[in-house]
Parts: C-alpha cells; structure tokens; sequence
C-alpha cells in the first residue's frame, strides 16, 4: 500500500538527514531496515498505535535543543555497585570513561567495530528480533535505528556473570541526535545483568535486541532522568527461550517525551517475563509505556507492572498488551497500570488489551487512576509528618510495587533511594 | 496543658453544628475522661483539635500549654505535644511501620530545632518500647497497619504515642473492638507513659477501660457540650444507670 503523501514526505526528509554506516556484516541487516522504513513510513501522529503521543519531534529531520543537563551535583545511579562500565557520549562509545571491556563469562563489542570482525551471534540477531516485532504493529522508529545506528554495544554471555554490564549516558551537546542499538545474547543457563542510566542526548533513539536462550537469565534495570527537555523513544525486543526469565524495570524522572516500547516473545515452554516502570512526572511530561507481549509456547509467565505519579500537568500513557497464541495452553498473564494523580490537571490514559486463541490460560489485567490517600495523609500529618514529606512517603509507597519488580533488592533499595532523593529535591 | 473554651465547630459540608461550646481543662499529671452517648461531639472533639479537614471552628479557643493551636497544621500540633491515638488506625500499604515511625519522629524533632535521632538510636528504643507493648519485630517491619488485627492497631497507637513523647494524649475510642486482654495490655502502655508533666484526655463509652486507665476528673458529654463534670464515681454512675439520669438532671 503506497503511503499518505505527508508520511511518505516526512520519512524521506528524516532519512535525508541520515548517513547510513557501510560496510561489513550489518549492511544487509541496515538496507533491509532501510527498507522497511520506506514501506512502512515514519509515525505519524494519525497513526493508532500514537494515539496518545505525537511523534513529530521523534521524526524530524532537525532535532529540538535540548539544554546539557548539569547532572554533576548527583553521582551516577548505579555508580556504588561494583560493575563493568561502559559510557556513551551523546551516543558515542568513550573508551576513556568506560572500562577494559575484557571480563570473564563475557564478549563484548562495539557495534561500531563489529563491522570488522565476525561476529556470527550477533549476525543473528541484529535487526532480526526488530523485523519480528513490526508484526502485528508497525514500528518504524525501531527499523530507523537498525538502518542508522553507528554505536551500540554487543554483549554476549556465556555463563553465570556475577558483575552487572552498566551503561552509563552522557549528554553533552544540546543538539546531539544519538542513536544506539545494543545486541544482547544470553546463552543457555547464562544469566546477565545490564544497567543503563543518565541523560544520553538531546534526542535520543534506542534499540535493544535481547535473546535469551533456554534456562538463560536477563535482568535490565534502568534510570532515565532527571534531565528536562530529552526526547526518547526506546524499544526492546526479547525472545524467550525455555524455561528463560526476562526481567526489566524503568525508572523515569522528568523528561519532556519519552516513549519506552517493549515486545516480548514466549516462544519456548515455562519461560517467565516481568517488565515494571515506575515514573514521576512534574510539569511539561509525557511519560508513553507501550508494551507487546506475545505468549507462543506453553505455561509461560508474563507480568507487566506499571506506575505513574502525575502532577502539574503531567500526562502518563500505557499501552499493553497480551497476546496468547492458539498453542499458548497455561499461559499466566498480569497486567497492571496504574496512576497517582497528584492534581486535577494531570492526565492518565490507559490501553490494556488482551487478546487470547488458546482456551486453558489465566489473564487479568486492571488499570486504576486515583488521587492520594487523604485518610492516609493526615494520619501521616497527625503524627508530626509535613505534608509534602508525607504526600512523597505514599509516592514512594505506590511506586513500591513496581519497583520491587527488581530481583536484586539490593539494586531495588538503589532505586528506591534515588527516587526518594529526586522527590525530594523537588521541593528545593 | 489542654485549656478549651467555649469550642464551637460544625461540618464544613452540612453546615451542621456538632461541638457548642466545649469547656474543658486539662492539667499536667492529669487523666480526664470523657463519656457520653453516641452523636454527644465526642470524636469531632478529637477531630478537630487535631486539625482533621471538614471540620470548620465557628468560635473558642482551643490552647496546649499557652499556645493557640487551632490555627496550626495538623503536623505542627504533633511537633507542639499534641498526639491523637485513632479509633480506627489507617492503613497505609507500602510505607513500613518503622519508617512511619522513624520518619514521625525525625520530623517533629526537626520541627523543635532538635537532633533527629540516628538509625541506630532508634532502633534500640523502638525494640525496647515495642517489646514492653507486645509488638514484635514482624509487626514493626510489616506496612503501617495493614493486616494487624484490632488489638495490634491499638497497641501500634500506644507504640507510636511512646515513640513521640507528647505532652497532651487524647485516646478516642482506645477500647472499642478489644477484647479485655488487649485492652487490659493497652491500658498497661497508657499507664507507663502517665507523668506529671504529661496530660491525657480518654474518649471513651464504657467504663471498664476506667477500671485500667484510671482517671483524675470524668466528663459526661452530651449534644456538644460538657454537661457534667465529677470524679472517678460519675464513670460509675453512668455504667450503673446509663446516661438517662444525668441527661434529665442537667435538662
């Protein structure tokens, strides 16, 4: 089907923008992205799937300015863990800040050398999870940065790795325009933690493509915040394998657009997948989860917990779904989404969809938006609390949920520190 | 400590009229009581010195040890010596009850431009209080009141009430949905924390919270005022005749 002349006008002028890396084993994987792009054209705000958020500034060919967020009067998130780090400058790999990528259990490579060198797993991958997450909803933003990414990292894992990989963003030029794209393999009975944290650009497109192979396990936490005026779009796509566990979470702190995108596929049995966010908006923030999950294998899990504290004027967005294929028998689904609003100006909007062909599975799902706990508040109040001190103490005891998603409590208890700094500082 | 005068309050949504005209004082080292029927103004008493929303003050005063506190915020009569033990506690999912508590404290210690007590500090205080209250270290790690039983949230106002050190205590309804072992362990909680420099006033229908908690001086309350004030033997007489004889004595 040809496209809307405006669609087909503004694709061409953002993919003029772009200069596509050559050479090596990405480039068929990068022309056939390319050309996906073209087909399927960039978002448009028509467009259901941006129902509730309007892409334009994700698609321009120019990117907004977005002021260098000074982040230096707070540490890096995950900076007291002991981990393998790895920095990008406005989406550059920078070899100085980050460590010797050599660690046991672990290959690691820039996507930007891997052109070079062969590497097959990663062949394997790259670009394929992306395709295989166009249907049934069409992403092109995804497709955009498989065609264009210059950097990334690809980490594959080869056993048990006790150090998490952490990613850390930096932004330094109020025009960066960065796109990465990170290739993830765990393999069988591997297991591997990634972090990522810390303001990446001005605009900001990010791909992650994770496969975990049978009894493998991927545990992804990530802070996005506290910079302002950021635009991202992100997107994951895993594959399950047998008996497999996923496990992400994202904490989100201001940020005027960000749409976090998330497809899962089941496809091998008892395979358990759990992706939670908890976000704190304030103001000018448009906070979009959309999730796609499709269960395609037998007695798998799937769990998605999301949570919003909206004030000021804030908008949060959920969009999830289930889907469970005719073979997909005992399949277990959760879905949860759920909003604070700490004002009358603040909006939630929700789309929680489920859609079963197998006929022996359990899925619920809710969505739930409501004010704060007045009963609560004065008890709080009653007991010598101030009331902003208090109103925080039950944000952070509606985020909990969410945030308990993180299996290791003691990266939960991080997150749940940085949380309450951030509410916190609000009132400065 | 607690001086109220002439307390005049009414429901800020029905305009309707509930405290005329409370006359009540309160000594340091004292436990008054207040008794009364249902609907007397007995809890709304307790509402609004505590500054609970929906409660519009028409005219009185109401001062704790000098201070006028019915223009304060709610948190700024806590930090002023003002503690309320709830009828019905509240639940609050999520927050721990030793971070309610910790935080409780630090806050009004921060308020008086004290120290705020160290983790370690706390901990071995909260333990010591908690273990003469029955409450163990489940109940202390568990969300603020949720899942306690009747008994547990009362004892969790007691531990709250040791925890804060206010000057003035008012229980409301302390005994209601107790059995007499926990009341009795209740009792025992209000009865350490009795000093001369601290002032109670004990909401409550029934006498036999009395036979525990004995009190200096009993009001009888009735139709938002204090009709009747006499000694430990006015509790008695209302347990023996009810409230009719005093209600047509006074009328």
């Amino acid at each position: 089907m040809a496209l809307a002349k405006v669609t087909q006008d503004e694709t061409d002028a953002r993919l003029a923008s772009l200069s596509m890396p050559e050479g090596g084993w990405p480039a068929i994987a990068r022309r056939d992205a390319l050309a996906r792009v073209q087909s399927m054209g960039l978002p448009h705000r028509r467009d259901e799937y941006w129902k509730y958020t309007r892409p334009e500034s994700l698609t321009s060919p120019d990117v907004i300015p977005a002021a260098v967020f000074d982040a230096s009067d707070e540490a890096p998130i995950f900076a007291t863990l002991d981990a393998l780090n790895i920095v990008f400058v406005d989406g550059v790999f920078d070899a100085d800040q980050s460590d010797d990528l050599a660690q046991t259990g672990l290959e690691i490579e820039r996507l930007e050398n891997a052109a070079s060198a062969d590497i097959h797993w990663a062949q394997d991958i790259y670009g394929t999870l992306e395709t295989a997450g166009q249907n049934p909803v069409k992403r092109p933003l995804a497709a955009l940065n498989t065609a264009f990414a210059h950097d990334g990292i690809l980490i594959r894992a080869t056993t048990i790795v006790e150090r998490p990989v952490n990613l850390t963003y930096i932004h330094k030029s109020d025009r960066s325009d960065a796109m990465l794209h990170h290739v993830i393999k765990v393999e069988q009975g591997a297991k591997l933690t990634l972090l990522e944290s810390g303001p990446a650009a001005s605009r900001f497109n990010k791909v992650m493509e994770v496969s975990v192979s049978d009894q493998g396990e991927f545990h992804h936490v990530r802070a996005q915040g506290r910079d302002h005026e950021r635009r991202a779009v992100t997107h994951i796509f895993a594959r399950l394998g047998e008996e497999s566990v996923f496990k992400s979470f994202t904490l989100t702190a201001n940020g005027v657009l960000t749409r976090n995108e998330c497809v899962l596929e089941l496809t091998g049995d008892n395979a358990v997948a759990h992706i939670a966010g908890a976000c704190v908006g304030d103001g000018e923030f448009h906070h979009d989860d959309t999730v796609f999950i499709t269960h395609d294998a037998v007695g798998c899990e799937s769990r998605q917990v999301f949570k919003k504290v909206l004030r000021n004027g804030a908008i949060g967005v959920f969009q999830g779904k289930i889907l469970v294929k005719p073979d997909a028998q005992k399949t277990d689904g959760y879905q949860i989404s759920q909003s604070l609003l700490l004002d009358d100006d603040s909006q939630f909007l929700a789309k929680p969809e489920l859609e079963i062909y197998a006929d022996d599975v359990a899925c619920s799902h809710g969505s739930t938006s409501g004010a704060i706990d007045e009963e609560a508040l004065f008890y709080l109040k009653s007991r010598g609390v101030p009331a902003s001190d208090a109103t925080d103490l039950l944000t952070l005891a509606f985020l909990a949920e969410a945030v308990q998603e993180v299996e290791d409590s003691n990266i939960g208890d991080i997150v749940t520190e940085r949380m309450s700094a951030w509410l916190a500082r609000r009132k400065r | 400590m607690l001086e109220i005068k002439n307390l005049h309050a009414s429901l800020e949504d029905e305009d309707k009229q509930i405290l005329k005209g409370v006359n009540l004082t309160v000594e340091a080292g004292k436990v008054h009581a207040i008794m009364g029927p249902n609907g007397s103004g007995k809890s709304t008493l307790s509402y609004v010195l505590s500054g609970k929303d929906g409660y519009e003050v028409t005219d009185g005063s109401a001062m704790l040890e000098g201070e006028d506190i019915l223009d304060m915020e709610p948190e700024e009569r806590a930090a002023a010596g003002l503690f309320l033990a709830f009828q019905y506690p509240v639940e609050i999912p999520g927050v721990g009850n030793m971070t309610f508590l910790r935080t409780a404290v630090n806050s009004q210690r921060k308020a008086r431009g004290e120290e705020e007590m160290s983790a370690a500090e706390f901990l071995k205080v909260v333990r010591e209080r908690a273990k003469t209250l029955k409450i163990d270290a489940d109940m202390l790690k568990r969300p603020v009141n949720v899942g306690f039983s009747g008994g547990e949230k009362k004892r969790n106002e007691i531990l709250q009430m040791a925890m804060l050190e206010p000057k003035m205590c008012i229980l409301d309804e302390t005994d209601s949905g107790l059995d007499v072992d926990a009341m009795k362990l209740v009792a025992e909680g209000v009865n350490a924390l009795r000093n001369e420099g601290r002032g109670f006033l004990v909401i409550t229908h029934y006498q036999r919270l009395l036979d525990h908690i004995k009190p200096d001086v009993v009001h009888i309350m009735a139709n938002g005022r204090i009709i009747k004030t006499g000694g430990p033997e006015l509790a008695l007489e209302v347990e023996q005749n009810g409230y009719a004889d005093i209600l047509a004595e006074v009328a």
